[in-house]
């Protein structure tokens, strides 16, 4: 028997830890990717079995080619009118962040996290699907809110933490719940809103209901157990729902490898799932809109979930606290190589003949002048410290009505 | 696990015949009116009657549908109301409770079970940060209107995962409320109640229940629960207030706080210690009926409080300081507890784990001499 005798290696084990292709100082290296030109990605039927198109996982779908025209199978012919709409809300997003990123410098906010080079993802998504159906964002799909009109200037009363916040003072900024948006309430608990999503879209296939649900994870949060619990529940119970991974490949300072990304693809997760899995050029909105509506279209046809994998970059810091210089290189977002989302489509616009310079300028001016306009009107009503709800609703909402510890504690405070 | 639960309930003389396993639950056996019922029937029926009057009532958790749980609180359910309405899931706690969540958000009022309490904890995140947290953090725009039931507590020689009391985890919790029945007349009352709640509520059952009053005394037979009168249980729909305990003996010496199995092992104690006592079973935790328990601790002076969770930071600790705060001129004694041992819990060392009888009559007399 095996039990006393000790087993030797041919070598002595090793622990592998994953490193990023560059650190700072270093030259950016983005070699290890392999990226499917546009146009050459086949599309499935929507009805297709997940088994049937498992190599799309393993694939990047992409429309717009370097030459800025819509190729392949996948061109999702829109209409200039809604790429204007989507280039505008991207602009107005990008715009939106810069100055509350700013804001947080001039020490009106206490925090802030922009989306640079995300923007293509949320704002597609936003204006393909219904106000009705309901979005399980993160805290980086603030062009959801913007590409659907929701009021900037209410996005920045809750940065701001001021009287009119519609969530009365008491998240950290950027923590939106816009239910009238498709917008669901963001937690600062990484991924559990993921197998929330799935248990809404079971709520309104239980219903007979003709909504779906939709969630966004990033590439690090797939790492949580709420990630395979939801993929689970929506493979089991075939729920109408679209399971977006953004993959920027930051998880804050951790590269994505980290997460488990460079062994496999996140979207190769869902195969053994049984779920079907797409793999997106991120910064393509062509591509991104067209991936999210033959997912739309399988959900609504009741033939359950679909995985997205939006292969993307985080261009800006994590957050108002991070400073990337300390683990990436300074310019890798610059090598990126499938380029800016704004850019992309604008030249997009620019090659069919819908879109010019000066249009471009006129759009971004616009851009700016609404976000200032927005900003003025939310700055007089005052930013952190100088305007804030009354200390009475810190106590209010904990429950449907105030119990008596509630009311004894409201009184200590004196209100 | 239910097999392991099974053994240790049948090692410990719960008479099979005392309950009828394959019997239709006495909701839907009978007209209207009141029957004798287990806390088992009387659960099955809170959820059944929920479940005929509002289409957004359903239920699910591991072997909750075709099997009707391992317990049998979900019996029958599927059959008589369909597939979707009462249904099986993966073993994932965390996964059962964020699908009731986003349910919840959507409007519906999911029922769900987490087949013990001691495997909660997987979900603990989606209920201490979500469901808690849903409706102050979104300005009142999302809710969580679902109920986590869950089977609780020792005394059935369950070991150290069968048999855990962790409401102290949930009771510090702003948003949840917590729920813990001593009876089949309340269980159905008051998860009727946590069902129309509009906020998240843990359910605790104590198991030890489940087919009879059980007092802690371990070597006498037990009695089924058609011998007591909070056993006849309306088969229709009634609601037990959440917030309100509930009496169980009046007393002038000395008052028992006490919940789930430990309000009949509290009876049974100040049975054995001779003494007056006034039994409190609190029934909710959260939000905890303080008037009760102020009225009573003014007129006895004394209060022992009872549970089977742990000591240190146990909701008894949380009890006392309330009784404390608000009696402090009215005490003659310091306010006692007569709780688990601070260890996980044992399987081997069942009865000196379980506070029983004699301890409780122990606290009770030592109260009463104004000592410790």
């Amino acid at each position: 028997m095996n039990d006393k005798m000790s087993k030797k290696n041919s070598q002595p084990l090793s622990l592998h830890v994953p490193e990023p292709s560059g650190r700072p100082g270093d030259a950016p290296d983005f070699s290890h990717l392999k990226m499917d030109p546009a146009g050459v990605v086949e599309r499935p039927e929507v009805g297709s079995t997940p088994y049937a198109m498992r190599d799309l996982a393993f694939r990047l779908i992409r429309v717009l080619d370097d030459e800025g025209q819509a190729v392949g199978p996948w061109n999702p012919r829109l209409d200039p009118e809604t790429l204007r709409r989507g280039l505008k809300a991207m602009i107005l997003t990008r715009a939106f962040d810069d100055r509350m990123h700013r804001a947080h410098r001039q020490g009106k906010t206490s925090f802030y996290m922009k989306c640079t080079g995300e923007e293509a993802i949320a704002v597609a998504q936003g204006m393909l699907l219904s106000r009705e159906d309901m979005g399980f964002p993160t805290y980086r799909q603030q062009g959801l809110l913007i590409a659907r009109g929701y009021p900037l200037v209410d996005m920045m009363n809750q940065i701001y933490s001021n009287a009119a916040d519609p969530i009365k003072g008491r998240q950290l900024p950027i923590m939106y719940s816009a239910k009238d948006y498709g917008f669901f309430t963001i937690s600062g608990n990484l991924g559990t809103q993921v197998p929330q999503a799935v248990g809404w879209a079971m709520a309104s296939a239980y219903k007979g209901d003709d909504k779906i649900a939709i969630s966004w994870i990033g590439d690090g949060a797939t790492a949580e157990g709420d990630f395979h619990n939801a993929l689970t529940f929506a493979s089991v119970y075939r729920a109408p729902v679209i399971l977006n991974v953004v993959n920027n490949q930051w998880a804050i300072s951790s590269f994505m490898g980290i997460a488990g990304g460079l062994e496999t693809t996140f979207a190769s997760k869902a195969i053994g799932y049984g779920l079907p899995a797409l793999r997106v050029d991120g910064n393509d909105f062509l591509a991104v809109w067209a991936a999210t509506q033959w997912a739309e279209e399988r959900a609504r046809s009741n033939q359950g979930a679909t995985v997205i994998e939006l292969f993307t970059y985080r261009g800006a810091p994590h957050s108002t606290s991070d400073d990337p210089s300390r683990y990436r290189p300074g310019d890798e977002h610059d090598k990126w190589p499938l380029g800016d989302p704004l850019e992309r489509l604008r030249q997009h616009l620019t090659v069919i003949g819908e879109w010019d310079d000066e249009r471009h300028t006129a759009a971004l001016k616009e851009a700016v002048e609404q976000v200032r306009a927005a900003g003025k009107e939310a700055e007089a009503i005052g930013t952190l410290g100088q305007s804030r709800p009354s200390v009475k609703t810190m106590f209010e909402e904990v429950y449907a009505t105030e119990d008596w510890r509630l009311v004894e504690q409201r009184r200590e405070v004196g209100v | 696990m239910s097999e392991t639960f099974s053994q240790a309930d049948r090692n410990d003389g719960v008479e099979p015949d005392m309950v009828d396993q394959n019997a239709a639950p006495a909701s839907q056996a009978s007209g209207a009116g009141v029957v004798p019922m287990n806390m088992i029937q009387a659960l099955n029926s809170a959820i059944d009657v929920k479940m005929a009057e509002d289409a957004n009532v359903l239920s699910f958790g591991e072997d909750a549908g075709y099997f009707g749980g391992v317990f049998r609180v979900t019996d029958k359910l599927q059959q008589k109301h369909g597939l979707t309405r009462s249904f099986d899931a993966p073993i994932s706690e965390c996964g059962i409770v964020a699908a009731a969540i986003g349910m919840g958000a959507y409007g519906l009022r999911p029922v769900v079970e987490i087949q013990f309490a001691d495997y909660i904890y997987p979900a603990y995140d989606q209920i201490v940060s979500e469901a808690a947290k849903m409706r102050y953090r979104s300005g009142g725009q999302f809710t969580s209107p679902i109920v986590v039931r869950s089977p609780y507590g020792g005394g059935i020689f369950g070991g150290q995962t069968h048999s855990q009391s962790p409401e102290s985890l949930f009771t510090h919790i702003a948003g949840l409320k917590v729920v813990i029945p001593s009876n089949p007349y309340d269980a159905k009352g008051l998860l009727t109640a946590a069902i129309e709640d509009d906020d998240p509520v843990v359910f605790f059952e104590p198991k030890r229940l489940y087919n009879g009053p059980f007092d802690g005394w371990h070597e006498k037979p037990v009695s089924p629960w058609k011998t007591q009168d909070l056993a006849q249980v309306p088969t229709a729909k009634y609601v037990e207030p959440i917030g309100k305990a509930r009496v169980m003996r009046e007393g002038n010496d000395v008052t028992i706080l006490a919940y789930g199995t430990m309000v009949w092992v509290a009876l049974a104690g100040a049975e054995h210690a001779g003494v007056d006592a006034e039994v409190i079973d609190l029934r909710t935790l959260v939000p905890l009926d303080i008037e009760t328990i102020e009225a009573s601790v003014k007129k006895t002076g004394r209060c022992v409080i009872v549970h089977e969770a742990p000591k240190t930071s146990g909701f008894g600790g949380e009890l006392s300081a309330l009784v404390q705060e608000r009696c402090f001129y009215h005490l003659e004694a310091p306010v006692a507890r007569v709780t688990g041992w601070d260890t996980p819990y044992p399987h081997a060392f069942e009865w000196e784990y379980f506070p029983g009888p004699q301890r409780v009559a122990y606290a009770l007399n030592a109260v009463m001499s104004g000592g410790r």
